[in-house]
């Protein structure tokens, strides 16, 4: 089948005694290792190059007069504001009397993280109840970027923050804070 | 050391190897460069995007482009669109446009992108972007319509993705979100990457 006939029909050069007539067969390993090689890469290729997605729902969008705006204990509450240059403040509680920060935070395990898994189980104590877990307000501002947003939703998927909302309003006060210091 | 070091018949397994490898190579789709590279950012979720049912959203550089997946929803999207805006397409260039990549043009210069050559088209620079400016806006529309395309021809509805560029800035985001609230679409997904190590 897949042998190489070296050996036989080389009638012109008769002087040359160039084949070894044991070695018909083509050694195949290298060939089957190449393949196989191929094979992984491809396999691996195909489904990892799916995209990620991070599904994101948002409230309902209606402006209604008569809807009133539903209050929430302020002492679940922690506010995220996004800035520029990956610049992040954070603060529990009401601007004007807060229970933590206002406070510059970093992204990641050591930064934001770890104050969030520490909010989330204090909420719980103080409520008492675990279905009233800490709320997260996310405000990002007009120059935070894409990544800072995605960095934030992720790290709330992480710790598992029962309720977090995109807000887009400023206070001034809010406002000052990352733009001061 | 034996001299005849065992030789097995490799010539099955190479046959059977090939025959996979022809299989994953056919399988795998070329990628075909996008107009509109972008950079995601990276999450850890694992969760993957559908393959059908989709319409997703590029935004980068300020620019927003559109994608639709599944040809005949592109063909009807395109169809309604065309309605809409008083611009007719042939036959040939509903089945050119069923194939392309993401587009990113307003619905008037439309034909020129779809007569252009494949290559040509995802030369940087040269999609403006989908309008969508209140005034204009035909991003809204192509949404509108693809919806509508999708639940005709998969009686499904459609998913959204918005696939940002991790330096995009916020407010560009925002705008595409209120344009898909304005839809009452208040679930999407985000394209993200892999986030290799933990940060």
């Amino acid at each position: 089948m897949a042998e190489l006939n070296t050996g036989d029909g080389d009638g012109k050069k008769g002087g040359k005694v160039r084949s070894k007539k044991a070695n018909s067969k083509v050694d195949l390993t290298a060939m089957v290792d190449l393949a196989f090689l191929l094979i992984t890469f491809f396999m691996l290729t195909t489904t990892l190059s799916k995209p990620q997605s991070m599904p994101l729902g948002l409230p309902d969008k209606e402006d209604d007069p008569t809807d009133k705006p539903i209050k929430v204990d302020e002492n679940r509450t922690l506010t995220v504001l996004l800035g520029d240059n990956d610049k992040m403040v954070y603060y529990m509680g009401l601007l004007a009397t807060p229970i933590a920060g206002p406070k510059d935070i970093s992204y990641g395990k050591e930064g934001i993280r770890k104050e969030l898994l520490k909010r989330k189980q204090s909420v719980v104590e103080y409520t008492g109840n675990k279905d009233k877990g800490l709320i997260v307000i996310i405000k990002p501002s007009k120059k935070s970027n894409y990544r800072n947003l995605v960095d934030i939703l992720d790290e709330m998927a992480i710790v598992g923050v029962p309720s977090n909302a995109i807000v887009n309003d400023f206070s001034p006060e809010e406002l000052k804070l990352l733009e001061g210091k | 050391m034996k001299k005849k070091a065992g030789s097995t018949d490799m010539t099955a397994m190479c046959d059977v190897a090939f025959l996979l490898l022809s299989f994953f190579v056919m399988t795998a789709t070329a990628k075909i460069p996008e107009a509109l590279p972008v950079d995601t950012p990276a999450s850890q979720v694992q969760s993957k995007l559908p393959d059908d049912n989709l319409a997703t959203i590029t935004v980068g550089k300020g620019k927003v482009f559109f994608d639709l997946k599944g040809r005949e929803v592109r063909k009807k999207a395109l169809e309604l669109m065309g309605q809409k805006y008083g611009v007719e397409f042939t036959e040939e260039e509903s089945a050119k446009f069923a194939l392309m990549e993401g587009i990113g043009v307003p619905i008037t210069s439309l034909k020129q992108l779809i007569a252009m050559k494949t290559g040509d088209r995802s030369k940087p620079g040269l999609q403006p972007g989908v309008p969508k400016d209140s005034l204009n806006n035909q991003l809204h529309e192509w949404i509108y319509n693809s919806r509508i395309a999708n639940i005709d021809v998969n009686d499904k509805e459609l998913q959204i993705a918005i696939k940002g560029d991790a330096k995009e800035e916020y407010p560009a985001i925002k705008r595409v979100m209120d344009i898909l609230q304005d839809q009452k679409i208040n679930n999407f997904n985000l394209v993200t990457g892999l986030r290799a190590t933990e940060k």
